[in-house]
């Protein structure tokens, strides 16, 4: 834990874990803001908690499992259809090149 | 004593009797929607054709004497965050402009099965992120009792076309309060049922482990119709129930007799002088109907928002990891020489809205090596904490009530700069949905300026029915779900 506030270089480090290209004005912007919310935020630390399971889930539906059977899936033209660049005739997603 | 019916039921029993087709209804719906549409901007589709052959098939079913549904011919708005098949579905994201989904959540084949008309889609904050709808890429909903309003939020558009009277019911989603509080800043009911009572299949998900779709009506007991038909074990959803249902016959009790209402005094301190006034008023009403009042003690309730903002954030990060420009929505335009990952990263930064991108920020700190324990893992068990404080009081009484909101609607603009001052506008109805209890928001009075206030009231898992009865008593005994808009007679 730290209490030192999120500077420009850690915006752009948390920036690149979640793969957003910010511009200059969002790293400013977001970074005062953050740092706000964080500093309110910040406040569950003082709970006493100690011996307190963490919870993740409310475990409401008590959490059924399948039958591990294959079954049907979406089409593989319906699945292509909402693609912003696709080759539905071969049946891929179309990116950017990956290798060399 | 007709009037006082849900609209749900009116318009209903009025297929089912013959007294009117489901087209004549389906096109009054559409052609108040049209009418409104220019004032609040409460739809991002209107999926007319459709709603009229759906509404088609339901007169044809009655005509050759078939069994209608429990929704047979009644129109509903579903939020954009919740998928129809054909029919676009933005969750009011530039990010997913264009995207028509393949496949029908569940909440919408059980709408179908009911013989609901689904007439459209509706604005939203941007993957329900937002209290207010205005953090949508197509621009802010109004609240229909002051344009100059916001509807609440992040379901605004539901809650907005519902107190305008153009449609009785519509769904939501709910991760912190996303139907509750706009259905109190628009005077209507809002449902936000048990976690695992209703399917979240084909809800594009926020925050995986807070969020439920539920109804808006305009009563407790039309609320109550509408979850009994989209409630049940879906085994697209493991996280999905069978409980007791029907949850509706618990609105035929119209008293309180024999149950106990807690109230969290030192919580509720500091609202709004007229919220003060109506939330006391209704506790009156409750306790004249037979029930006792008493005060009790939420520990850690006070730490609700920030665990909430911690633990939303977090899952949002990684459930918006999906939204990468291959298989749907919008992609960045490339330059050849572009790599896959700026491919990621412009198509995530153009796409995506501010307060989005801040939630994906923030989940992903606080994820991050060296921030895990202080944070995500210390808002778990602060969330447990609470679980606990909440199945103490819930052993001695049998509901909880607040204000549903600390004031009544807010001004469109006025809260958009302060992000954090947004979050505390949840500060009642956060944590319902960290410990998965199911929780009412019912319309309880005005304020001096005429807009509506809410009253909250929260229950024990799966007992939605005693939310429902107390909702129907009061509601019995009350005008204030009876007030509608000017704009809605417009």
């Amino acid at each position: 834990m730290t209490e030192t506030p999120l500077d420009a270089a850690e915006i752009h480090r948390i920036a690149a874990l979640a793969h957003l290209a910010l511009t200059d004005d969002e790293v400013q912007l977001f970074g005062r803001q953050l740092n706000d919310i964080i500093e309110y935020v910040r406040q569950v630390q003082a709970a006493p908690t100690e011996g307190v399971a963490p919870m993740s889930h409310v475990g409401g539906g008590d959490a059924h499992e399948r039958a591990d059977v294959a079954r049907p899936t979406l089409d593989k033209r319906a699945a292509l259809d909402n693609a912003p660049d696709a080759a539905p005739e071969a049946g891929f997603f179309k990116v950017p090149r990956v290798i060399g | 004593m007709n009037e006082r019916r849900g609209h749900v039921e009116v318009a209903r029993d009025a297929v089912a009797r013959g007294e009117r087709t489901a087209e004549s209804i389906t096109r009054a719906a559409l052609d108040a929607i049209a009418r409104q549409e220019p004032s609040l901007a409460a739809f991002t589709a209107v999926s007319a054709e459709q709603a009229l052959t759906q509404a088609a098939a339901v007169d044809a079913a009655r005509a050759r004497g078939a069994a209608l549904g429990p929704l047979a011919g009644v129109p509903v708005a579903v939020k954009d965050n919740i998928c129809t098949k054909g029919v676009p579905t933005t969750a009011g994201s530039k990010i997913l402009a264009g995207f028509v989904p393949p496949y029908n959540a569940t909440v919408i084949e059980r709408l179908a099965a009911a013989g609901a008309v689904i007439v459209g889609k509706t604005n939203c904050d941007e993957f329900a992120m937002g209290s207010s709808t205005e953090n949508s890429a197509f621009g802010p909903t109004a609240n229909p009792w002051s344009l100059a309003h916001a509807p609440g939020g992040s379901s605004g558009g539901s809650a907005a076309t519902v107190a305008a009277r153009a449609v009785p019911a519509s769904l939501g989603s709910d991760t912190g309060g996303s139907i509750r509080q706009p259905a109190a800043f628009c005077g209507i009911v809002g449902l936000k049922p048990t976690y695992g009572r209703v399917s979240r299949y084909g809800l594009l998900a926020y925050a995986s482990s807070l969020d439920q779709i539920g109804p808006f009506t305009t009563t407790a007991e039309d609320a109550a119709i509408v979850l009994d038909v989209i409630a049940g074990r879906d085994p697209h959803d493991a996280t999905s129930a069978d409980q007791p249902a029907p949850v509706v016959d618990a609105a035929t009790t119209r008293d309180m007799q024999g149950l106990r209402i807690g109230v969290p005094r030192a919580f509720i301190e500091g609202v709004d002088a007229a919220v003060e006034r109506a939330f006391a008023a209704a506790l009156d009403a409750w306790r004249a109907l037979g029930a006792t009042i008493v005060d009790i003690a939420l520990p850690n309730v006070s730490l609700a928002i920030p665990v909430y903002y911690l633990i939303a954030t977090a899952e949002a990060s990684s459930n918006l990891a999906r939204y990468d420009g291959v298989r749907y929505g919008y992609r960045a335009t490339l330059s050849p020489q572009d790599t896959l990952r700026t491919m990621y990263e412009r198509s995530r930064d153009e796409g995506f809205g501010a307060e989005v991108k801040r939630r994906i920020m923030l989940g992903t700190y606080v994820l991050s090596a060296g921030y895990y324990d202080a944070y995500y893992l210390k808002a778990q068990q602060v969330r447990a904490a609470l679980r606990d404080s909440y199945a103490a009081a819930l052993a001695t009484v049998d509901l909880i009530a607040t204000p549903t909101t600390p004031t009544p609607a807010f001004r469109l603009g006025e809260k958009v700069a302060d992000p954090l001052q947004m979050y505390l506008a949840d500060i009642f109805t956060v944590s319902a949905n960290l410990v998965g209890l199911p929780a009412i928001s019912l319309p309880c009075g005005m304020s001096p300026d005429r807009l509506p206030i809410g009253c909250q009231l929260t229950a024990r898992m799966w007992d939605e029915a005693t939310l429902v009865r107390a909702g129907a008593a009061y509601q019995a005994a009350s005008d204030w779900h009876l007030m509608t808009p000017a704009l809605a007679g417009a």
